[in-house]
């Protein structure tokens, strides 16, 4: 077999692209891919004889005004091309909805690690009870139970403000969504 | 089709609209974690209407409609629909071009908007049309946190000082005209009942009423009665504010077309 044609069954191969996504970092919380955050719902490649060879990646917005997300794209594109592919298209889809729940375990313990604390493990729709603590949050430094939440508004879209009562320390809680 | 078009864009410009009003206090917030929670807000709001934008575009590329691609003078795109549009071609309602005036006037505001909004799209869910239903399922989500916030602020200034509480009487005597518009369907609205892709919105007014009250009554503020309602916005009459805040927000890209960062 010559080089070619082992060179493009490896570059066609969906196990391929997924490992490639692993490297497209999340630019505001650069310790998370895209695939960590389960961003990215499919991988489609166009094996076809008589298609263009090109691959589409469907990816799902988390929340609605993120201004990462035209970077993130542009970054996944970046990635692909560097890496030898030409027919490229990333399509965004808004349903089903992005929930916190698709966010891998190791990508909860990376967020855990850079100092934030990682969404809680069951599924909380956010109700709309008044002046609720929430859950009990752990803090990201000390672990502590004993935090308070300061704003449900955080520095970013998917994040709100905590304090830590034990050691002090702010810290952001990526949301439950 | 055009009225599809017609329904996506009201949609669009209520979120644009708001948003852009509440990003008027981005960095004059009065406490800074509240600066950031209504930018926050903003922003939410802006990425709602960008996805009803969007939709819009692709609608008005696919219809051979003559009305909708002359309105822009452009091809239609998110931007040149939310850049280019003169004042008597949107559609949102009066309700969320009102000036900002204090915390307590902004606050309230978006309480009525954010109750009005939660009941809105938990049935735009259902819409036949898929985008509509997907881009109100996601949306849905940042409302219910919308009105979480909003309603401890209408509680939290209402049954606080003398100073906030007769803050929040006078914000309610500024905004209670511009919430029946809300609940009174324009005619694209009537035919997107029919159609199956739009939400009759004069049965979301009791819900609402009944969640306005229930929190009212905890900020021991009291419904007004008997107040003459205003309305126009959603058939392109609108108060003088939105000539002000096109003004502003349309600036740049009517200067300087097609420019980006």
């Amino acid at each position: 077999m010559n080089n070619n044609t082992n060179k493009s069954s490896y570059l066609f191969d969906e196990k391929t692209i997924w490992k490639l996504l692993e490297t497209v970092m999340d630019p505001e919380v650069p310790v998370l891919s895209v695939i960590d955050l389960g961003i990215v719902r499919n991988v489609k490649i166009d094996n076809t004889s008589s298609g263009d060879g090109g691959i589409e990646i469907v990816i799902t917005p988390t929340y609605s005004g993120c201004p990462a997300m035209d970077v993130i794209s542009m970054n996944i594109k970046m990635v692909l091309l560097e890496h030898g592919y030409k027919k490229i298209k990333i399509t965004s889809v808004l349903s089903p909805a992005w929930t916190t729940d698709w966010m891998s375990e190791h990508g909860k313990e990376k967020l855990k690690a850079f100092g934030i604390a990682p969404p809680t493990i069951k599924q909380q729709v956010c109700h709309t009870e008044l002046f609720h603590d929430g859950e009990a949050i752990q803090c990201p430094h000390c672990n502590s139970y004993n935090t308070k939440l300061v704003s449900q508004f955080g520095s970013t879209a998917c994040k709100a403000l905590y304090v830590c009562e034990n050691c002090r320390e702010p810290f952001d809680y990526f949301k439950c969504h | 089709m055009d009225q599809l078009i017609n329904y996506t864009l009201h949609l669009a410009d209520d979120a644009l609209i708001l948003g852009h009003r509440n990003s008027e206090w981005t960095g004059h917030g009065p406490i800074l974690e509240q600066d950031i929670a209504i930018s926050n807000i903003a922003l939410d709001q802006i990425g709602q209407a960008r996805n009803f934008y969007q939709y819009a575009a692709v609608l008005i590329n696919n219809s051979a409609i003559e009305q909708f691609n002359n309105i822009t003078s452009q091809p239609p795109t998110e931007d040149t629909l939310a850049y280019f549009r003169n004042a008597n071609d949107f559609k949102n309602c009066l309700l969320v071009e009102q000036s900002n005036g204090d915390w307590a006037k902004t606050i309230l505001r978006q309480f009525f908007f954010s109750v009005y909004q939660y009941f809105l799209y938990q049935h735009l869910q259902n819409s036949i049309d898929e985008t509509l239903a997907a881009i109100a399922e996601k949306s849905l989500k940042e409302v219910t946190y919308h009105l979480r916030w909003s309603s401890e602020w209408v509680i939290r200034l209402g049954d606080g000082s003398e100073e906030s509480h007769s803050r929040m009487i006078k914000a309610i005597d500024n905004l209670w005209m511009f919430t029946e518009e809300m609940f009174q369907a324009a005619s694209y609205e009537v035919i997107a009942v029919k159609k199956g892709f739009g939400v009759d919105v004069s049965s979301l007014k009791n819900e609402w009423m009944k969640k306005v009250k229930d929190i009212f009554d905890e900020a021991t503020l009291s419904i007004p009665e008997n107040v003459l309602m205003q309305k126009g916005g959603k058939k392109g009459k609108h108060t003088e504010h939105l000539e002000n805040i096109l003004t502003e927000m349309q600036f740049l890209q009517r200067t300087h077309p097609n420019s980006e960062w």
